[in-house]
Formats: structure tokens, sequence, C-alpha cells
């Protein structure tokens, strides 16, 4: 009898994750009177809206919805509305594959906008690609996410690019020679990140004091954060998630590891500085676009933003999910079909498109060649420091 | 040697917080013969209590200070102690002549309803929450060694928790009544005892020891979130059967145990990455040479 017990408790384990896990939904309409039946388009967006990285999946379906409901307020594309169906992937892995399977198998999306994080990403991509439906992912940087096939497409720029931006940054501007980095092994793009950064800070001259690893969701850093402290570097790079490098910052700060620590785009949300409160103060980061660097086009889009949502200034991950909207709507326009090959081609053949985060051109690798720019925690607010042009 | 000992404050800090959680689940068990898997979400539950009582007591007393920081986790550890009762009450009670195999499933569906219930956004959502500052930090520097107020109040709060429950399980009559339970039930409610009231009791001590460790737990690292309690909680079971599990100065010195462990072997650049696989690597080890645990005691179990 006593053998049966490992077994029995997995399966029932197993079974209620499933029943709890398999069927949260949360569609939101794209607005502005979509018309019923047949006449819509529908648009599948998958985002983390919950969890641990909630901010990433709000800000980035925030976005894509204003996108939608300004097409839809334009009159549409090829004469009828879009209707964007929105799943919830919690934050967990395993989720979107279920999530994105729902969207165009049960409920006929055309084509998928999402994710933020490479990891979920890079779930959801190997699906899209069998079923020939057009992804376009708004902010995932790491480069294994459009080398999944030739159906996947990204409108931001990817992490050789941005560790290669924070490397240049780290020697050129900081001043540092000797960094540590601390990566979490359970992200596709911090360990991507991690590794562009070295190539590029080596190759610059740095040297790389100590590498050290955690699992993401962790709470406790400091075993690491005292191997990194004695190897005494200038900085150390943490390319993470908001949630995990505000504690980083908090337990680096109590053990004295006073040094300037910085990281990609994976920082940028305002939970960081809740969560850190004056230990992530000084610290700097790489993201996609500033509301500050004011073309006339950030300018109509933060001001829309803001009057769509209560007055809250539009973060990378916004602005991305409104661009991704945006430039699948200007190919179903230019295929002159909602047909996934067709879409798809048309993706392809972007150039130049003017969008919220810059110029965007699709390249031979299906994705936008982009600039960066550096953002610094400056009195609890993301202050601009400069642009890195590719 | 700065770094030796360094990292043996990290990983005090981190073993007596699993000290503390391995407390309920070792002494649920020593009456009961079962794990209680919903004691880590107990723990959030409390975290999240201390969470929604700070702003209230802030108003009594201004915080982060000592005597507020006192006042929200007495609060805290009543609420959880209700919630413990609550469970054993309608989850476990009902099936207290059922197969072990019966209780200990129920435990694991106790523990998934209320994760997944409080992930809802109607209940606390799955969004990471910061915590707010209870008790007021200060770091020193000691002989080169930093040194944060927390890793002091952790360990000193989990030893004069161990000592109280030592005392009641050990001079009280309720106390008594606990270890005569957890001899026999039969013959325990035969002299009088009345089970049911000292298996409620269990539980609201134990849960209320799960507020304690999560309001710790959450000063730590003070983002909270309704599944907080899994990886924890998963430790502090493991420590309490390192220790021998039924065993409360045992599961106090198996998290210690499991916090070093975690502590040095994520400190070593290189291998930090296994950090998890070479901590319970040694467990097996310690376990296939001390089968009971290290303050256990080999039983012969008729099946």
């Amino acid at each position: 009898m006593k053998k049966l017990h490992v077994p029995y408790f997995l399966m029932v384990g197993v079974c209620a994750l499933l029943l709890t896990s398999g069927c949260k939904k949360s569609s939101d309409e794209g607005g502005g009177g979509g018309g019923g039946g047949g006449a819509v388009i529908k648009v599948g967006e998958f985002a983390s809206l919950t969890g641990k990285e909630a901010t990433f999946g709000t800000s980035s379906h925030e976005g894509t919805q204003l996108a939608i409901e300004e097409i839809n307020a334009a009159g549409g594309v090829l004469g009828k509305q879009l209707q964007l169906l929105t799943e919830d992937d919690l934050t967990k892995a395993g989720e979107p594959a279920t999530v994105v399977n729902k969207l165009i198998s049960r409920d006929g999306a055309v084509a998928i906008l999402g994710e933020v994080a490479s990891s979920r990403s890079l779930e959801a991509a190997p699906i899209c690609q069998q079923n020939k439906i057009p992804m376009i992912s708004p902010s995932s940087t790491n480069p294994k996410v459009t080398e999944t096939g030739d159906y996947i497409f990204r409108v931001c720029f990817i992490d050789p690019f941005q560790g290669t931006v924070m490397a240049n940054f780290a020697t050129k501007t900081l001043k540092l020679k000797k960094v540590a980095i601390f990566t979490d092994v359970k992200s596709d793009y911090s360990k991507g990140l991690a590794k562009f950064f070295k190539e590029g800070f080596t190759k610059a001259g740095g040297q790389i004091t100590a590498e050290l690893d955690f699992n993401g969701g962790d709470k406790d850093f400091k075993a690491q954060l005292t191997a990194i402290k004695g190897s005494a570097p200038d900085g150390v790079f943490v390319p993470a998630y908001y949630t995990d490098v505000a504690l980083i910052c908090i337990q680096a700060k109590q053990l004295g590891l006073n040094v300037p620590l910085f990281g990609g785009d994976g920082w940028e949300s305002d939970q960081l500085v809740k969560i850190g409160q004056d230990a992530v103060e000084g610290n700097y980061f790489s993201t996609h676009y500033a509301p500050e660097v004011a073309t006339d086009k950030v300018k109509n889009f933060v001001a829309a933003y803001q009057k769509r949502y209560q007055g809250k200034t539009p973060d990378a991950m916004a602005a991305l999910g409104y661009d991704s909207a945006m430039i699948l709507a200007d190919a179903m326009k230019r295929a002159g079909s909602t047909d996934g090959p067709k879409v798809r081609d048309a993706l392809a053949g972007t150039k130049d498109f003017d969008a919220v985060t810059g110029k965007i051109t699709i390249n031979e690798k299906r994705d936008a060649t982009k600039s960066a720019v550096i953002l610094q925690v400056q009195g609890g607010k993301f202050k601009y420091l400069e642009t890195v042009n590719p | 040697m700065d770094w030796f000992f360094q990292q043996l404050i990290n990983g005090l800090a981190l073993g007596s917080i699993y000290a503390l959680i391995a407390l309920g689940y070792t002494m649920v068990y020593g009456i009961l013969r079962f794990i209680n898997f919903a004691h880590s979400d107990v723990l959030m539950l409390g975290a999240f209590a201390a969470y929604f009582l700070a702003p209230m007591a802030a108003r009594l007393w201004p915080l982060p200070s000592y005597s507020g920081a006192l006042l929200v986790t007495l609060l805290a550890a009543g609420i959880c102690a209700v919630i413990g009762i609550l469970i054993e009450l309608l989850a476990y009670r009902p099936l207290r002549n059922r197969p072990k195999l019966t209780v200990l499933i129920t435990a694991i569906g106790v523990s998934l309803f209320i994760e997944y219930t409080c992930q809802h956004r109607a209940v606390f959502g799955a969004a990471t929450r910061p915590f707010p500052k209870l008790l007021p930090q200060h770091d020193f520097q000691l002989a080169g060694l930093a040194l944060n107020s927390n890793d002091l109040v952790v360990p000193l709060t989990t030893l004069i928790l161990l000592a109280a429950l030592w005392f009641i399980v050990q001079k009280t009559k309720i106390g008594t009544a606990m270890r005569a339970v957890s001899f026999n039930h039969q013959a325990a409610a035969l002299m009088g005892v009345s089970i049911n009231r000292v298996i409620s009791f269990t539980f609201g001590l134990g849960s209320a020891l799960a507020a304690v460790a999560g309001i710790l737990y959450a000063l730590k690292a003070p983002g909270i979130e309704p599944l907080m309690g899994v990886q924890p909680g998963l430790r502090a079971f493991i420590a309490a059967v390192l220790g021998g599990i039924g065993n409360l100065p045992g599961a106090a010195l198996g998290g210690l145990v499991l916090g070093l462990l975690e502590t040095f072997a994520g400190g070593m650049p290189a291998i930090s990455n296994y950090r998890d696989g070479i901590a319970f690597a040694i467990l097996i080890l310690i376990l296939l040479f001390r089968p009971a645990g290290l303050l256990g005691k080999a039983q012969v179990e008729k099946v």
C-alpha cells in the first residue's frame, strides 16, 4: 500500500492543476461597435495580464487595444471591423501554448499578437507556424523567437543589439572596467541578453568578474550577491524582469554592494520602483522608446493613451503593443486579404513603417531594425538619458 | 574568510525562516500523522493579512516601528489561526477516520484551492504587490560583514517561538493533551481528552506560526503574491523531514541546515545554477544514512 502514495498524489495534483488553469478567459471587444457575425476580423492576443510580469501584459494589451480601437474608428480593415480576442497566460510556462491553440482552433483568429517575454513567445511560435497564422511579438527580444519560422515577426530590436548597447554604455558612459553578470536561468530572454552583453563587453576591453545564476521567482539572492560582491566589480549587469530585479536591488543594497546595477527592457515597469523603492534609485536600463523623446507620432500616441487610460503614461510595452497591431492592420490592407500566407508576405515586405517606437523595417530575419534608448531611475521616475542607433 | 562568514549569516537568516515554517508542518504531523500541505498557503494568507492590516495599524502606531509590527503580526497570526481551524473543521475533520491517503490528497486539494482562489482578480489577483515596511531597517557593517537588522530579527523570532512552542507542548495542560493524542487518539479520548479541541488548537497554533513566518518572509523579500508560499513551503516540508518529522527541535535544525546548504551552493560562481540540485543531493545523502531524519527516532510501523 505504501508504494502507491507518490503516483497518486502527483496525479491528483496534475489533474487539479489542469482543471484550475484550463479555462481562464478574459476577452475584450475591440470597441467602436464591431459589427456582428462574419463581418469582423478576429485578431488573437495573448498576454501576461496577471502574475509575476502582469504589468508587461497589461501595458502591452492596453497599447494593442488602443490601436485596434483607432483602426476601427477609422473604418477598420478591408471594410470590416477588427475584433481583439485577448487571453491571459498568467505569466506561467505552459499556459501560452494552451491559450494560443484555443485562439487559433476554437476562436478562429487570423493572426496572433503577443507576448512580451521571450520564453512565452517561444512557446506560442511553433503553434502559429504550424497553422500558418502570422504572429507578431511586440517586445520579445530573444533572437530565437523569429527563428522559429517564417510566420513569426517582431516589431522590436533583438538582444544581440540590446546587449551591445548596454556593453557600450557600460564602457563608454559609465566607464566600467569590471562587471559581474547575474542571470535568470529560467528565462531565455535573460540568458540571451547576458551572453550578448558579455561578448560586447569583453570585446570592448572590459572584464567579467563573476557570472552567477538565479531562478526567476526566487526571493533570496543574498548567496549569489555575496559572491558577486566578493569579486569586487564596478557594476552588475542584471538582465532580468522587474519583480526579481527589485528584490535583487534591495538585497544588494543590504549587503553593501554599492555599485550601479543595470539591465535591459525587462526592467521597465512602475512596479520596479514600487517594490524596490530607494534601492533601485540611480540604476540604468535600456528600452525601446521614451515618452520624452517627442516626435509628433509619440506626442499623439501619449495623448491618446492618456485620454483612454485615465492619465497613465504609456511605457515601452504599451507603445510596442500599439505598433504591433498597427503593423498587422497595415499588412492586411496591403495584402488585400486576411489569408495567412498573404498577410505573411505583406508583413515581410514592411518598409519604413512610421511607428511610435520609430521607423520599422522588417529585415530578412523578420526582426525590426530600430534604435534603443537608455533610461535611469531618478526620484522614482524613469529619466531619458540617450538614444543609441543601430 | 569574510566571504564565509557573510554566507553563514545569509544562510542562517534564510534557514531560520524555513525552520519557522517547518515547525508548523512537524507539529501537525506529530499529532495527526499527515502533512498539511495547505500550511504554505496559510503562510501566504498571513503575509496578505499583514499587507491589508498595515495601513490600519499605522493609524495607531506609525509604521515602521516595533510596536506597530508586533500588533500587525499578532492580528495576522490571529486571523490565520482562525483560518487554520476552519480548514481543519471543514476539510480534514470529516475525513478523520478515513485512510490517511484520503486526508493527504484533500490537503493538496485545499492548498490548490487557496492558491487559485487567491489568484482570481476579485480576491488578491496574481500580480506581485509591494509589501509595506513594518520594521525599521538598519544596515550594519561589522568587521567587513554586512548585516541587516532583519537578519537578526528572523533568527531571534524563530528561537523565541521554538522555546514558546516547546514550553506549550511540554509544560502546559493542553500540551500534555496534545502529546497524549499524538500517542493514541482513542486512549486519549477514553481518558477524557477532547480530541477535537486539541486538534483545533494544534491547527490554530501551527497556522499562527505560518502567519509569522509569512510576514518575516515578506519583510525579507517585500513583494508578495498568492503563490509566494509554494517555494518556501516545499523547502520547509523537506526541512521537517530532514530534521525528523514530528520532532520540533529537529524541524528547526533541518531548516537551518537546508538554508545553509542552499546559501553555500548558491554562492559558488559557475555552479550557482545548480543550487537546489546540490542542496537536495546532500539531503538525499543524509536521509540515506539517517532515514528517520537528523533528530528523529526510527519507528516500527505496522502495515
